[in-house]
């Protein structure tokens, strides 16, 4: 048996998760999805930034377009710190395709950012 | 002069969503003035995720949450100017902003709405003993060092505060190649919202060390060492329980502050949340300015700030179009034992449906009751499991509730035992 | 060979290069720290004392009295803020009254005016003070003075006028040498025919360098909180406490820019560089000025600080030429009322000390004032246009707490004295000085000094080395 915090929302629902992964004490049905993943195969989404050329800014926020592996945070993160973009690019625009070998996680832009 | 019918000060997602809202309600000649380059305020470097559940359904980042709000202003072609600073407001609703294309403009409002948004407390604020050498900064520096322009502030990091700034910048630096030591936190509990205590500080094995304060900071040029103590009950360190970590920078996440002077300035009366005291309608002592979002009190979740600009733009039309419904304004309400603060200031004892009572909880409670009396006479409870002080309490009351009494409204929390 | 090295840029440092400055001489000014100003002269009570204090006769008196004198005249000419609000003195208890009495005849003798107040008098002008108050002797010629500006644009017009001056040196050594002094600092060697230590806390240190000395100088520290300045006026006066048993000296007053600054304690410290605060103190510090100022709004607090006096085992000031060697100068022990009279100091320093071992030629090109500083926040909406119109820079406001654009930014960046930290563009244009500490402008700032002085902004300094803000780029690899 676990105790967690979800983290699906700022609620953050105290679960217990037994170990025939039955949750309780979730608010909504997302409890109970992230109380089994978690117990199972911790996920998380990633966030961070990679450098753009030609903005505002030196730095694109990014995002993993699905929460990824735990396991496989600071190997995504290798692979963002190697990327340089040049502008403008849009909230969505893929900026790594199947990140860490996850099938179908991207790492998307996060920010409208124009060129100037 | 030129005349407006609304103007907005701050263009982050409350100054953006009261444009939107008061523009939905039918008002055409709004101006929102913004201090930044950009649109959306500090949520452009609020890069994490965790934002928009309520208002959009999903789980957005910071910059894709402001970007729906850019959106929804642009879409209705309401006016914007960045780089815009208020300098001045007047009681007849004047007021001077500056920027390079325009030069310094007075413009007269019917209506404005203040959406200044709050700043962070500094290490100044809390006279954090020892020396001051570079390397003491607040989250939100750290954050547009990092997000922003790419830099880090330090390597070896220490954060004072469990606001949630402070821990989403734990998770952020370690992420780039940091070592963060430990967070330390005044209170016996955790200000910041759970999800992030599991996300920034469980998942990275970074300690918190509750009940435990800064109590030495060490370093001539840059910060070598900060000393954390554990606190009595009268929050003072305890000799003999210090902790040394040898760090290059101490990250202050130690509580936000309304960004109101501009209000302040013209008397307007301020509430327990440093932010002005607003009757329901979120109008403050002078008609027709009104007040919304972090300027008002420190909102836990955006989402819960675009509703009250939401509210607040509307209200502004209403008062523009002369359409807004008498207010009596004639309960005051205030907060009781163990309340924070309590928005709004003032409802009106007459009228339909509910009044909504937005207030935080001084320390975390299991098994209480929040209690409202009116003058004296309890009105309603309401049992609650668990309440802490990091989460914003939304509370309604239908106003049949004050059968028409006027006086004072108190907003309590009482233990369950003590319930008669 | 130069002709003069000035040891310390200080506010005495200062005002003696100005003094210098309006004669043709090859002067060269020698600051450690990486900005002038920035020790003592930074961190002070910020107050032009009008001399009703010091014990007549003693140099404090006359230079104090004097220096007073100058400072509406210093002022205007080097564009520094100095509200001449009047101080108050103030009895608290019936047994302090006769010591009013005493002051008011000092005040007399040393040629101040002054008024003694009764409780009502006091009670009328300053209406949030201590309802215990017994009376207060009124000095109108005192009052608060920007001791950031009048220090550094005493250094700048000194430039304007042909000095130098060097940064990051420190003087390690001083050698008597054929018709002058060969001086040794931390990264060159000068000689020069005239030294004036004005060293400050270390100007005993320098002087042990050419001979031995009958005198010290020791580090007394003071403690300050600094409010934000708001709308409602709080305190009009600046007002001090008279010693009773119960504390001395923490005074209450608005500064220039506003704010209000409650201190300072008084403890001597051993280490020279001990610039750290401390809770009790600062408690300690809270606790005598509400005697004296009730519901002093703490919550407004916004930094607090600590300066170290350099106070003189002699308890006067010294200035005069060494014992050894006529053209060795020591100006030293200048702690409170040092700041109101360093201009009357720098005056007598080259009038009377250099030129008696030094022919002294007028500078033909010597001008008096500075450009003036252009404060955007303070001009009228059309002056505001028209300047904005010349340089839209002047419409972009870089600290939102202070209204500092990035028009008086680069001004300030364009002058013969540098900007070399973010702590000197601070004191220059008040650029972080609010309420948010820097919070949001301290990234805009850092960047706008790192491209005027063509580096990296890894290598832009908070204030003295080692102070860099940030310390590494991410993601290098992507470059």
């Amino acid at each position: 048996m676990r105790e967690l915090i979800c983290i699906c929302c700022p609620r953050g629902c105290r679960l217990t998760v037994d170990d025939e992964l039955n949750v309780t004490g979730n608010f909504c049905p997302r409890g109970i999805a992230y109380g089994k993943s978690e117990v199972t195969n911790p996920t998380r989404v990633v966030t961070s930034t990679v450098r753009i050329n030609g903005s505002d800014l030196a730095m694109c926020p990014v995002k993993t377009s699905e929460p990824i592996k735990k396991g496989n945070i600071f190997k995504c993160m290798e692979e963002i710190n190697k990327i340089q973009i040049e502008a403008p690019v849009h909230i969505g625009d893929v900026i790594i395709h199947n990140v860490c070998g996850e099938e179908g996680i991207d790492v998307i832009a996060t920010r409208n950012m124009e060129k100037i | 002069m030129r005349e407006v019918d609304l103007a907005i000060i701050g263009g982050g997602s409350a100054g953006l969503s009261a444009a939107v809202s008061a523009y939905d309600a039918g008002i055409r000649s709004i101006v929102i003035l913004e201090k930044g380059p950009f649109l959306g305020g500090i949520l452009n470097q609020c890069i994490h995720n965790g934002f928009g559940l309520t208002e959009f359904k999903e789980e957005l980042t910071g910059p894709e949450f402001a970007a729906r709000f850019i959106a929804q202003a642009k879409e209705r072609n309401i006016e914007y100017h960045l780089n815009s600073v208020v300098s001045s407001l007047t009681k007849d609703k004047v007021l001077s902003y500056m920027n390079p294309e325009e030069g310094a403009v007075e413009i007269k409002a019917k209506a404005i709405v203040m959406a200044a948004g709050c700043y962070e407390r500094s290490a100044g604020a809390i006279a954090i003993p020892g020396d001051r050498p570079a390397g003491i900064l607040t989250a939100g520096q750290a954050q547009k060092f990092l997000n922003e322009q790419g830099y880090m502030v330090g390597k070896r990091v220490f954060i004072l505060g469990s606001g949630d700034i402070g821990l989403i910048m734990a998770r952020r630096m370690t992420l780039e190649g940091a070592k963060v030591l430990g967070v330390a936190e005044l209170c016996a509990w955790s200000n910041g919202l759970n999800r992030n205590m599991v996300q920034c500080l469980y998942d990275y094995d970074i300690p918190l060390y509750l009940s435990h304060t800064v109590s030495k900071c060490e370093g001539k040029g840059r910060l070598e060492r900060v000393t954390i103590s554990e606190v009595d009950e009268r929050k003072q360190p305890i000799p003999g329980t210090e902790k040394v970590f040898d760090c290059d920078t101490l990250v202050l996440s130690i509580g936000l502050l309304p960004n109101n002077d501009l209000l302040n300035n013209l008397g307007i009366p301020q509430g327990r949340s440093r932010g002005s005291e607003v009757n329901e309608r979120l109008e403050t002592s002078i008609p027709g300015i009104f007040s919304a979002g972090n300027v008002l009190h420190v909102h836990d979740l955006v989402d819960n700030v675009v509703e009250e600009a939401r509210v607040a733009g509307k209200a502004a039309a209403e008062y523009i179009l002369g359409t807004a419904e008498k207010t009596d304004n004639d309960i005051k309400v205030i907060p009781g034992n163990m309340i924070g603060y309590v928005v709004p200031g003032y409802v009106s004892s007459k009228g339909e449906g509910k009044a909504t009572l937005k207030f935080r909880v001084r320390e975390p409670s299991k098994n209480v009751y929040i209690v409202y009396t009116l003058n004296g006479k309890e009105i309603k409870k309401v049992f609650k499991p668990v309440i802490i002080p990091s989460e914003m309490e939304i509370q309604s009351l239908p106003k049949s509730l004050f059968n028409g009494e006027s006086g004072t409204l108190t907003v309590s929390l009482v233990k369950k035992e003590e319930v008669k | 060979m130069k002709d003069v090295i000035i040891i310390g840029a200080g506010a005495v440092g200062a005002f003696i290069a100005r003094s210098l400055s309006r004669y043709t001489v090859d002067a060269l000014i020698i600051e450690k720290e990486f900005d002038v100003g920035d020790v003592t002269s930074m961190a002070n009570s910020a107050i032009a004392h009008s001399g009703y204090d010091p014990v007549p006769g003693t140099k404090k008196a006359i230079f104090n009295v004097k220096g007073n004198r100058m400072m509406d005249k210093v002022c205007d000419e080097l564009d520094v803020s100095f509200d001449k609000c009047g101080t108050l003195t103030v009895a608290l208890y019936d047994e302090q009254l006769p010591m009013l009495e005493e002051l008011k005849k000092r005040a007399d003798i040393n040629g101040v005016p002054s008024e003694i107040l009764t409780k009502e008098q006091v009670i009328a002008i300053e209406p949030n003070i201590s309802k215990d108050v017994k009376g207060a002797l009124l000095c109108p010629t005192g009052g608060n003075i920007n001791p950031f500006t009048l220090t550094a644009h005493a250094v700048e017009n000194a430039l304007d006028n042909g000095l130098k001056i060097v940064f990051g040196e420190e003087v390690v050594a001083i050698e008597k040498i054929e018709g002058g002094f060969k001086v040794t600092t931390s990264k060159n060697v000068y000689e020069t025919r005239v030294v004036i230590n004005a060293a400050g806390l270390h100007s005993d240190d320098i002087a042990r360098m050419i001979e031995p000395i009958d005198w010290s100088i020791h580090a007394r520290k003071g403690e300050y909180y600094v409010l934000n300045h708001f709308a409602w006026g709080f305190v009009k006066h600046v007002l001090f406490p008279l010693p009773s048993e119960k504390g001395k000296g923490i005074l209450v007053t608005q500064t220039t820019s506003g704010n209000y600054l409650v201190g300072p304690s008084s403890e001597w410290v051993d280490d020279k560089e001990d610039f750290s605060t401390d809770t009790l103190t600062l408690a300690d510090v809270r606790r005598q000025a509400t005697d004296m100022v009730p519901n002093i709004p703490f919550n407004e607090q916004i930094r607090v600080y600590a300066g170290l006096r350099a106070t003189p085992s002699t308890h006067d000031f010294i200035i005069e030429p060494s014992k050894s060697y006529k053209d060795f100068i020591n100006v030293a022990g200048i702690e409170s009322p040092g700041l109101v009279s360093s201009p009357a100091i720098g005056e007598y320093v080259v009038e009377e000390l250099v030129r008696a071992v030094l022919p002294l030629k007028e500078n033909p090109n010597y001008n008096p004032r500075i450009k003036p500083y252009i404060k955007t926040a303070f001009l009228s909406t059309e002056e505001k246009n028209e300047l904005i119109k010349k340089n839209p820079h002047y419409g972009k406001i870089v600290c939102g707490c202070e209204k500092v654009t990035l028009g008086e930014i680069e001004d300030a960046m364009s002058r013969s004295l540098p900007v070399n930290s973010i702590k000197a563009l601070k004191k220059r244009t008040r650029a972080g000085f609010g309420k948010c500490q820097g919070g949001f402008c301290q990234p805009t700032v850092l960047n706008l000094i790192a491209k005027n002085k063509g580096i990296s902004p890894l290598e832009v300094k908070y204030d003295g080395e080692g102070s860099e803000i940030v310390i590494e780029e991410v993601k290098k690899e992507a470059k």
